[in-house]
């Protein structure tokens, strides 16, 4: 198997900026101005979030990582809009998040976002149309199997359309998920460890479909990831510790997927591992 | 309808789950209707019986007084019986003078009551004749001795499907000419093995000196059925006779009345409430068992929530708001009650129908307004109890219901 050394760190400051001035220019999905998140836990208070701040442009396809308990999932949930920041601030597609009502934080989950998560999180005994149509049902869209079908062919599974969960593989369960995501036209897809319970190969497929998406259509794309193999597939990482950003940068010529096999071997990862991140532990990863 | 669809989609995946779940309802419901029906089908029961004893019926007979400061009882009399006629409210009078005695025929013996009676008496009781006649103005005339048999009179001594009108049977010792048998009567009336013969002949010639002739230069009577002209004045008539009565009885107090006036309609009212009242406390029971079948349901409804944690927090990330998760469950279970009325009413139903085939008197049906309160008792404790479960569901944090596993 073929090493994989990608040695281009070292990109000249300049060439950052530069590409900073640009995307400067678009559209602005996610804005973090200093947000913190304050759990507490019986008498203690754990401070998950220490002042984001954080840009995410229209279509990019960035990876947040970060060793467990650096924060990720708690960002994740207020990206999400599933929980709140305890301070700071949260603009979603120009939308400050902190001012809505129950019911306005649904109905943004519902048009501006798009989940996927690691354990496909499909309803049982319902067919994958059906699973497509549930956020056009809750938007109370109209054409909704036609949106769906459109959906569902988009990741591939025009022919699956009337299977039951239980009758797809994970990596077409994943894809349903995915057409789930989409159907409503969403400001961006927040993906979960979204190939986190697939082999390889098909965790390459679900890759692929969120790359095609990016590049074709420009769909924004956030992936939170604890594995470097999956973030090195996409544009821009974002490296969390401790509750704070402590790397953002983009990635040196991302891997499209299915071109390369994954390394298995864990000396390679680790080579992964220096070749494009930050200079943390590498037991962090483990 | 989308929630619809999907509380039965979820429904049908647990379909055991579901009917085990209703069972308290279907147990419910049916006891309702079936103890409403029931309920019912013996108060018409009772109704009907008394309609068959002739409608807007007055009964006077003499009784004791309930003050100890008259014993004496004057009998009811002819008389009497000619003067209440003439009362405005009072269409028919309708007298009875009371014997017993055997009716020999050939070998056969019959220990019979013998009622002396008119022409009206026939049409005051509703009665019918089977075969020959009834008793006429001229039997009355000439105090004939001729005898109108009851069904049950007949048939112990002629045997059943014989007609024996112009034979002649004792009674008391006199010859006495059959010309009529009855049509069997209701149970209620009673009167399948009284024969019946002309009042004259009663009174006059088979009747024992002390129950003949009256102070009042009338004859001894047992007893009046008057028929009022209307319902309405049902209780104007029982004024009246009062009123006459205790002038006619020299009543000089309250409570030595020596005679008893039974109004139909009154005791028709005081069984209807009886029966009204065991209904309500059967139905009360009956609902004991849809208060545990509505526990069963929010039983199974928060075990159910607890299982979809996840798919609560899914529906929610992708944008339900708690509304829709809240309206989802009570919809379930809703469903799930109304399953659970309707199988009830048609238990009710089967129970109603057994009950009509094997009592002949009951004729039960299920009122469409049973099905109504049984219908909106189910929805009611469907929401009722699929409230909480419901509640708990929509305020699931979205967070911890998609860690949930």
């Amino acid at each position: 198997m073929r090493l994989l050394r990608t040695p281009t760190l070292d990109l000249p400051t300049p060439d950052t900026q530069v590409s900073d001035a640009v995307t400067e220019q678009r559209k602005v999905i996610i804005d973090l101005k200093d947000v913190k998140k304050v759990y507490q836990m019986g008498d203690i208070e754990v401070q998950a979030l220490q002042g984001v701040n954080l840009k995410i442009y229209e279509g990019e396809f960035v990876s947040i990582m970060g060793p467990s308990g650096s924060g990720k999932s708690t960002l994740m949930n207020i990206l999400g809009v599933l929980d709140q920041p305890s301070s700071g601030e949260y603009y979603l597609d120009g939308v400050n998040v902190e001012r809505l009502r129950e019911s306005q934080l649904a109905a943004v989950r519902n048009k501006k976002i798009g989940f996927v998560f690691q354990s496909y999180n499909l309803l049982k005994r319902t067919t994958a149309l059906r699973q497509v149509e549930l956020p056009l049902i809750y938007a109370g869209a109209t054409n909704r199997i036609k949106r769906a079908k459109a959906a569902l062919t988009a990741v591939g599974l025009e022919r699956r359309m009337d299977h039951l969960p239980t009758e797809l593989s994970g990596g077409q369960q994943q894809r349903v998920a995915i057409a789930r995501a989409l159907v409503n036209e969403p400001a961006m897809i927040l993906a979960d460890e979204a190939t986190g319970n697939l082999d390889s190969k098909s965790g390459a497929e679900v890759l692929q479909i969120f790359q095609r998406l990016n590049e074709e259509q420009g769909i924004t794309v956030v992936f939170v990831t604890h594995d470097p193999w999956t973030a090195r597939h996409s544009k821009r990482l974002i490296m969390l510790r401790d509750g704070k950003v402590v790397a953002d940068q983009p990635v040196p010529q991302p891997l499209k997927a299915g071109e390369q096999d994954r390394p298995s071997e864990a000396a390679e990862l680790e080579a992964i591992f220096q070749n494009t991140y930050y200079g943390g532990s590498k037991e962090e990863f483990n | 309808m989308e929630t619809f669809r999907i509380a039965l989609v979820s429904l049908y995946a647990n379909r055991l789950r579901s009917i085990l779940t209703t069972i308290g309802i279907i147990i419910g419901i049916g006891a309702v209707i079936g103890l409403i029906s029931l309920g019912r089908g013996v108060e018409d029961f009772i109704a009907s019986e008394f309609e068959s004893l002739g409608s807007n019926l007055l009964i006077v007979f003499a009784s004791p007084p309930k003050s100890p400061t008259r014993e004496r009882i004057e009998p009811i009399t002819t008389v009497e019986a000619t003067d209440l006629l003439s009362l405005p409210t009072i269409q028919y009078v309708a007298p009875i003078h009371g014997l017993i005695g055997n009716i020999i025929s050939g070998g056969e013996t019959f220990n019979a009551t013998t009622y002396g009676v008119t022409p009206d008496y026939l049409v005051v009781r509703n009665y019918a004749v089977r075969w020959g006649r009834w008793v006429t103005a001229d039997d009355l005339e000439s105090k004939a001795r001729v005898m109108v048999l009851g069904s049950g009179v007949a048939e112990e001594l002629f045997g059943e499907d014989y007609n024996p009108v112009g034979e002649i049977v004792r009674y008391l010792d006199v010859p006495m000419t059959i010309v009529g048998v009855m049509e069997k009567t209701s149970e209620a009336a009673g009167e399948n093995s009284i024969a019946y013969i002309p009042l004259t002949t009663s009174q006059q010639r088979l009747a024992p000196p002390f129950r003949a002739r009256t102070r009042d230069g009338g004859y001894f009577l047992d007893a009046l059925y008057l028929q009022a002209t209307t319902e309405d004045v049902m209780d104007e008539a029982t004024r009246q006779i009062d009123e006459y009565l205790r002038e006619a009885h020299n009543v000089q107090f309250d409570g030595e009345e020596d005679y008893t006036i039974v109004n139909q309609a009154d005791v028709l009212d005081a069984l209807g409430s009886i029966t009204g009242v065991l209904t309500i406390f059967l139905s009360l029971i009956a609902g004991i068992s849809l208060l545990v079948g509505g526990i069963g349901i929010m039983n199974i409804m928060l075990v159910t929530v607890t299982e979809r944690t996840k798919e609560i927090g899914l529906r929610k990330a992708v944008g339900a708001p708690s509304g829709a998760i809240l309206t989802q469950f009570l919809v379930e279970s809703v469903v799930l009650s109304i399953i659970g009325g309707s199988l009830g009413i048609l238990l009710g139903w089967l129970m109603a129908v057994a009950g009509t085939i094997l009592v002949d008197e009951l004729n039960l049906r299920v009122d469409l307004d049973a099905v109504v309160f049984a219908t909106s008792v189910s929805i009611f404790i469907g929401i009722v109890f699929g409230l909480y479960p419901a509640w708990q569901a929509s305020r699931k944090n979205p967070i911890d219901a998609l860690r949930f596993e």
